[in-house]
């Protein structure tokens, strides 16, 4: 990262009005990572030449609209693409060497195309069907965008919650129990939200009354959730898994006009209630935390206490109603896991998805949206996995599955962008 | 460590009322006895104790509850509630009783030799705890999380694998190479995201726990390949058999499990007690641990500390994985060799408070309890996440003094006691 300090007030004699020091800091980060993803494009182009066409199915049969399918050959296009990333590499450099910052939407059309340019390596000799792919990345992110809404949550009033699993955990099994019981989906879901609400109220309780370390707490209300529901799973759930472990699960429900778009309706409107009531929530904690008195109080708790203390804003109350609040949010997550998609509840089901949404939120730099961003990125890379190994893709499906990790320590060790979480993060607040 | 934070608003007593105290305690000075048993009501050891018996309870409801015979008897409770009684103790008693049986001593079986096996078993699934809570306790010191046990674990574990199955080396070189070389996988392995805190900021909490799944699939796609970790002539993710050479020995006699490996913890133990105690290294880990910016301004280099307590935290975890598969599991492993011992060990340090000898006993406790779960789920159908359940409420108990205090309703330390003549100042007195 270089510094670059334009000095316009050296002014010897007194001046009559003070001009501040302007810095415009520009970083060399992006276009050096740009670089390494280009270099690795041309070498799939010289050195992983694949043979044969790839075919882009941008509609199902089942679809109103029928688009056509996008057949391209596999190796010019890879070479085509690995030229336009390099130029988009040379542009980012004169931009940083002019004492630009690289834009966003730079940063997202070199995604675009490195992505494009890598499936259609991958899939050269195959069809790859994007709508199958999209829906499933959107599935596969359901719980973790819930997990990341609850870790946004708590982290911007200053409550570090690794306890998203287990909150995810609790609410899949309690949601399978109570809807297989009462047959009735909705008590399944307002029972998982209030079984996350509960571990949110231990970690409350602990990190806020007793003043506890909350990663410690997180981690180990993990663990006791874990063993809480695999002791009651195989205790109870086993020999009744008619009575209390066969949930039913959410129909598909196609919004009409919408779901009729090309491409993006069949991924993003033909889903469940669960799917919807995320769209509202992703929307109602982005204006809630930015645009309202509450999201306001909230983040003045989880940077300054003291300030907010100040102001007559009640700390540890408001930091314990919302990580509750986040704990109600990551355990309708959960649901998915069971009712979402009909599957009855196992051990340990949610394997470790609530430690990436972590993941996610951290990635996402504690905003909402980027969050929810983030956490779309990781499912689509497990997905891709999915779709790759069915399709016979070159690569070791398990590094496609390391993919997201990978993406996270980088976008943590700071080449993404620079990452501060909230001031007061993690931090009990003793009133002295 | 956090628990003492609690104390500290309580701690200050307001200067007005210190003078009071003197006077009144002149007047009647509390007995001795009294003294000594405040010490051990509000002591660290008395809540340790309460804290394991609080979670036992705890467990005992649970599985009481879940008794087949406790919830047949429970429908005629009030005709007959003896019957629920006596089957609720049963339950329990059975269940625990069978922990204790296949973690110290099994009294069905003939002889001392064969009754002691239960411990032996304890220690041998003690010996990675303790090694990889000590990891875990001494970032703790350094005020650092290592959560990435897990991924240590299991790139220590191929590496000393690698070496124990595809290495040729002498009795006993063999195995000091195998056991070094684990240990230098899992320090490189933590070094990373010691590294990137020093340089870069960034979270080790994240990055360790990033660094796990890297691991467990970059160690699954060794295990899958040929040529790698894969036995030759095989298809299953699973790798060749260790190497007569490399294996630990049986220091108690090829009758019992326990391996080299807890020969190691125990000297792995006095290590970590001499650097943290007695090294200048550990002087300024502690320093760096209590307050970073103080340590900076004294001139330590916290960036380094960062690193070198990571490289030891790392190395120490890695000892476990080394001990997994050179002394308990030397047919091969897969990719779950680590068994979840990463996460034990988080346990294991915060019960033992960070200490080498609290990690040692802690350690050893929850060796305990594993061997006597196995044996609880074998004999009386308990499932053995139960012990999971014990174990989490122990540490959260233990990370909570008052809480424990409040429940048993013990005085809190430093808390003054009833006054039981009446409160005469000096003034008064005067009169």
């Amino acid at each position: 990262m270089s510094t670059t300090t334009e000095n316009t007030a050296p002014a010897p004699t007194p001046a009559p009005v003070v001009v501040l020091a302007k810095t415009v800091i520009t970083s060399w980060k992006a276009p050096v990572a740009f670089l390494v993803f280009t270099l690795a494009m041309f070498a799939l182009a010289i050195f992983g030449a694949r043979p044969g066409d790839t075919t882009f199915r941008l509609s199902s049969p089942a679809d109103a609209i029928q688009l056509p399918e996008v057949v391209v050959p596999s190796a010019p296009t890879v070479w085509v693409v690995a030229i336009l990333l390099a130029v988009v590499t040379i542009v980012s450099a004169a931009m940083v060497r002019a004492q630009k910052r690289v834009p966003l939407w730079l940063i997202v059309i070199f995604a675009v195309l490195f992505m494009f340019g890598f499936l259609t390596w991958a899939a050269a000799g195959s069809s790859l069907p994007m709508i199958g792919l999209l829906f499933g990345s959107l599935s596969l992110a359901v719980p973790l965008i819930y997990g990341s809404l609850a870790g946004v949550i708590g982290e911007r009033v200053g409550v570090v919650n690794i306890a998203i699993e287990s909150q995810l955990l609790a609410g899949a099994f309690t949601a399978a129990v109570v809807a297989s019981v009462t047959g009735n989906l909705w008590l399944g879901v307002i029972a998982a939200m209030v079984a996350g609400v509960l571990v949110a109220m231990v970690l409350a309780v602990f990190a806020i009354r007793y003043l506890v370390d909350q990663v410690i707490v997180g981690v180990v209300l993990n663990v006791l959730v874990v063993g809480l529901t695999s002791f009651f799973y195989s205790q109870v759930l086993v020999p009744n898994a008619a009575v209390l472990n066969a949930p039913p699960r959410f129909e598909r429900l196609p919004i009409p006009l919408l779901g009729d778009i090309p491409i993006i309706g069949p991924v993003l409107f033909k889903q469940t209630i669960i799917v919807y009531i995320m769209y509202v929530a992703v929307a109602a904690v982005y204006v809630g935390l930015f645009h309202t008195k509450w999201g306001l109080r909230l983040r003045a708790v989880g940077e300054h206490p003291q300030a907010a203390d100040t102001v007559g804003i009640k700390v540890n109350k408001t930091r314990f109603w919302n990580v509750a609040l986040a704990g109600a949010i990551a355990g309708l997550g959960g649901t998915f896991f069971t009712i979402g998609t009909g599957i009855a509840f196992n051990k340990e089901m949610t394997a470790g998805a609530g430690y990436i949404a972590l993941a996610a939120v951290i990635f996402g730099q504690w905003d909402p949206i980027k969050a929810t961003l983030a956490a779309l990125l990781f499912g689509f890379a497990s997905n891709l996995q999915n779709t790759l190994s069915v399709i016979g893709s070159p690569v070791p499906s398990e590094f496609m599955l390391m993919l997201p990790y990978v993406v996270t320590i980088f976008a943590v060790a700071g080449l993404v962008g620079k990452v501060r979480p909230p001031a007061a993060s993690g931090k009990p607040y003793v009133k002295s | 460590m956090s628990d003492e934070n609690p104390q500290k608003p309580a701690a200050p007593a307001p200067a007005s009322v210190a003078p009071d105290r003197a006077t009144s305690e002149a007047i009647e000075p509390p007995s001795r006895w009294t003294v000594a048993l405040r010490e051990i009501a509000t002591g660290n050891a008395i809540i340790s104790v309460l804290a394991v018996l609080l979670a036992l309870l705890v467990g005992a409801i649970m599985i009481a509850f879940t008794d087949e015979n406790v919830q047949k008897t429970a429908v005629y409770f009030f005709a007959r509630p003896g019957d629920t009684v006596v089957a609720v103790w049963q339950s329990v008693s059975g269940a625990y009783s069978a922990l204790f049986q296949g973690s110290i001593y099994n009294f069905r079986r003939p002889g001392f030799e064969a009754g002691i096996k239960p411990l032996t078993e304890t220690l041998t699934f003690a010996t990675p705890l303790i090694a990889a809570g000590l990891g875990v306790g001494l970032a703790f010191r350094v005020g650092m999380f290592n959560i990435g046990g897990r991924g240590q674990m299991l790139i220590a574990a191929s590496v000393a694998g690698w070496v124990g199955f595809g290495w040729d080396l002498p009795w006993g070189i063999h195995m000091i190479v195998a056991v070094l070389a684990g240990m230098l996988g899992g320090a490189l392995w933590a070094g990373i995201a010691g590294l990137l805190k020093a340089r870069t900021g960034a979270h080790e909490v994240i990055v360790t726990i990033m660094l796990n799944y890297i691991a467990y699939y970059l160690v699954s796609w060794m295990l899958r390949t040929p040529g790698l970790l894969q036995a030759p002539g095989s298809s299953n993710p699973k790798t060749p058999a260790i190497k007569e050479m490399a294996v630990f020995i049986k220091i108690l006699g090829p009758q019992y499990n326990l391996h080299f490996g807890f020969l190691l913890a125990i000297i792995a133990t006095i290590i970590v007690w001499w650097i943290l105690n007695r090294s200048n290294l550990g002087f300024q880990f502690k320093a760096v641990g209590e307050n970073p910016n103080a340590a900076r301004v004294a001139g330590i280099n916290v960036k380094s500390m960062y690193v070198y307590a990571m490289l030891i935290s790392g190395a120490l975890v890695g000892l476990a994985g080394v001990a997994q598969v050179l002394g308990t599991v030397t047919t091969g492993f897969s990719s779950g060799i680590d068994a979840g011992i990463g996460f034990d060990a988080i346990t294991v340090a915060l019960l033992g408070r960070s200490t080498p000898w609290g990690i040692f006993v802690a350690g050893i406790l929850f060796g305990a309890f594993k061997a006597g779960g196995f044996s609880m789920q074998a004999a009386e159908g308990v499932p053995v996440e139960i012990v999971l359940v014990v174990q989490s409420l122990i540490v959260l108990f233990i990370a909570a003094p008052p809480l424990v205090r409040a429940i048993f309703r013990l005085p809190s330390p430093g808390s003054r006691q009833k006054r039981t003549v009446p409160n005469v100042t000096k003034e008064v007195a005067a009169k």
